[in-house]
């Protein structure tokens, strides 16, 4: 008996449920993601489309692009080789450490951006460890365009390894495996059989690390020694706008970093519409 | 033989390399509030040593917290010259050899070709009638001022308002402690830097009244609406006197000391007074102080000397790890 009246109830409260866990999440999503994105643009053209064009082409908005695009390209490509280095190291071999490299490559993420810049400072600066012989020998690191790459390096370096290791430990090794007893080298297995079966989540990677890279604030800040024009790439650029009571161009600034950002998802989105079946296919749990 | 030309063209640009301009960069590690003066000082600098050396010379520019910039040099920031908010901040750069320790001796009036004060900035109207540091401390007034430990202007604000309070009758060490104590208390956010508080204050409307530097608070007005906002001039302030030098270990390795040398010799000239006095900072010639008077108003200051002593003795008393600011200051 009790069951045939509580049927109904139970039909009706989960909706009510499921509507308002909808509405939530929609709402949440709205407030905090959506309303401030739109709040970059509305600012960036408050004054009109000739101040937000003024503004991109001055010359330290140029100077901070191209420091920030330079960045990325070193910053990336060698956090790509590290990544799938470190994904084939820890899921194909075993040997001693192999969990404590594993926390290592975590270690960007846990610890605060400002501490990783400050370590750098302590390590390159004058009174730091290298520093008399860096200097010694005319070399420059800290409030460089060293300094910048290296802690971005450092920020953004988990970010490949972390998309592939988990595909490639679901992944197994047995095609890898087949591909060898059938004669192929080393090199042909990886670009044949391996790199095949990474590249979705190898380019996942690789986006996510790019939008790192080019947004990242507190460890470049710290390193940057924020000389106008010279080694600050656009997040700083936007504090420094901000701080000089120059609110339109921050805002410009702003919103080619919220756009490189927007692309960077629609990238990312059409990769899933577009190769949605490969990706789960070979996504961990998948197949 | 057909290299020849190209060859020629080759010794030619060499040639004309070597005595024509030179391209010269010179960087200057600055404080917080001195964005807009430096932009204009560095344009007609360089328009200067050009019209009489033919150099072109690039004046590049990095501002922050006093004490982090000089925090940052003595890191290897390679400042030719530092243009901080007060003399310890350079003398801390002295403390590592990077410049002589008499700095200070170097250039006239203990080398601050300008100086400023500390006055209040209050919304339109002045709804919580402040006209005074006493106002300060009464119950539902919040104070905006940015951290001590990071902030040079908040360092002369901590020092004008212990002055004060010495200076009234009966007043006292211990007194002036509870009072300053007490102004902490209004304090609902510390920024690290004087434009971070200005912007809180302004911008994100916190706050009842911002402890700020004069030129910061006339350009805060003049930038973001005269209607807004009015300035406050308390009966007793400081002298703040913002130091410039030459890091001689940076200049003589870059081979810019000669620049680096004008270039702050420009800050005492007329054309450079005036374009300080423009941007609201307080000039020292008495002539380009007539010609700006409208536009400072009559302030009473002690200096640092007067009531402190030098700025080695202020550092070790009030701000130093664990000295006065660590016992009275937030969170105490």
């Amino acid at each position: 008996m009790s069951a045939l009246v509580s049927a109904r109830p139970v039909a009706w409260s989960r909706r009510l449920v499921r509507g308002a866990l909808v509405l939530l999440a929609v709402g949440f999503l709205a407030l905090f993601l959506l309303l401030p994105l739109a709040t970059v643009f509305v600012e960036a053209f408050r004054q009109g489309a000739a101040i937000y064009l003024t503004s991109i082409r001055q010359h330290e908005s140029l100077a901070a692009i191209r420091l920030t695009l330079l960045v990325a390209a070193i910053a990336v490509p060698l956090n790509l080789v590290f990544g799938v280095m470190a994904a084939w190291a820890i899921t194909r071999f075993d040997f001693r450490g192999k969990a404590l490299l594993g926390a290592f490559i975590d270690l960007p993420f846990s610890v605060s951006p400002v501490i990783s810049g400050l370590v750098y400072v302590l390590l390159f600066g004058a009174q730091g460890w290298f520093g008399p012989w860096l200097d010694a020998h005319g070399v420059r690191i800290i409030f460089a365009v060293p300094g910048l790459v290296l802690a971005t390096i450092f920020i953004t370096l988990p970010f490949v390894a972390r998309e592939l290791i988990p595909l490639m430990q679901s992944q197994g090794s047995e095609e890898e495996e087949a591909a060898r007893v059938l004669g192929a080298s080393g090199w042909q297995m990886f670009f044949r059989v391996t790199l095949p079966n990474i590249r979705w989540a190898l380019l996942y990677g690789v986006l996510l690390c790019n939008a790192r890279a080019m947004g990242e604030f507190g460890a470049v800040s710290v390193v940057s020694g924020h000389i106008r024009g010279l080694t600050t790439t656009m997040p700083l650029e936007v504090e420094m706008r901000y701080n000089e009571y120059d609110f339109a161009g921050a805002f410009a600034v702003a919103s080619l970093l919220a756009l490189l950002a927007l692309m960077t998802m629609a990238l990312k989105t059409l990769l899933e519409w577009r190769y949605g079946n490969e990706i789960a296919a070979h996504a961990p749990g998948g197949h | 033989m057909k290299k020849l030309p190209v060859l020629l063209a080759l010794v030619a640009t060499l040639v004309t390399a070597t005595t024509a301009a030179r391209d010269v960069t010179v960087l200057n590690v600055s404080y917080d509030p001195t964005r807009e003066l430096y932009r204009d000082v560095n344009a007609a600098f360089a328009a200067q040593w050009k019209a009489r050396h033919g150099d072109n010379v690039t004046i590049q520019m990095s501002h922050g917290g006093s004490g982090k910039q000089a925090r940052s040099v003595v890191d290897g920031l390679s400042a030719d010259v530092v243009t901080l908010a007060l003399a310890w901040d350079i003398d801390a750069i002295a403390d590592h050899g990077l410049l002589a320790k008499d700095w200070q001796q170097r250039l006239p009036q203990n080398s601050s070709p300008y100086t400023s004060t500390i006055v209040f900035l209050v919304r339109k109207g002045n709804p919580k009638g402040i006209k005074d540091w006493p106002d300060l401390i009464k119950p539902g007034v919040q104070v905006i001022t940015p951290n001590p430990k990071t902030s040079g202007g908040a360092r002369w604000t901590f020092l004008a308002a212990w002055g004060y309070a010495l200076k009234q009758p009966g007043g006292n060490e211990a007194k002036a402690r509870a009072f300053t104590q007490e102004l902490f208390k209004h304090m609902p956010v510390l920024d690290a830097g004087a434009r971070g508080a200005t912007n809180t204050f302004a911008q994100r409307g916190v706050g009842d009244v911002l402890l700020a530097w004069e030129n910061e608070a006339l350009l805060a007005r003049q930038e973001l609406g005269k209607d807004a906002f009015e300035v406050v001039v308390p009966s007793v302030t400081i002298l703040a006197e913002p130091p410039v030098a030459v890091v001689d270990g940076n200049a003589d390795k870059h081979g810019t000391r000669a620049i680096a040398e004008a270039y702050l010799k420009f800050l005492y000239s007329p054309q450079g007074q005036a374009i300080e006095a423009g941007h609201f900072y307080r000039p020292r010639s008495p002539d380009v102080a007539q010609q700006f008077a409208a536009q400072f108003p009559r302030v009473n200051t002690f200096t640092i000397k007067d009531v402190f002593g030098t700025w080695r003795q202020v550092q070790a008393k009030f701000f130093a790890d664990g000295a006065i600011f660590d016992q009275i200051g937030p969170g105490n």
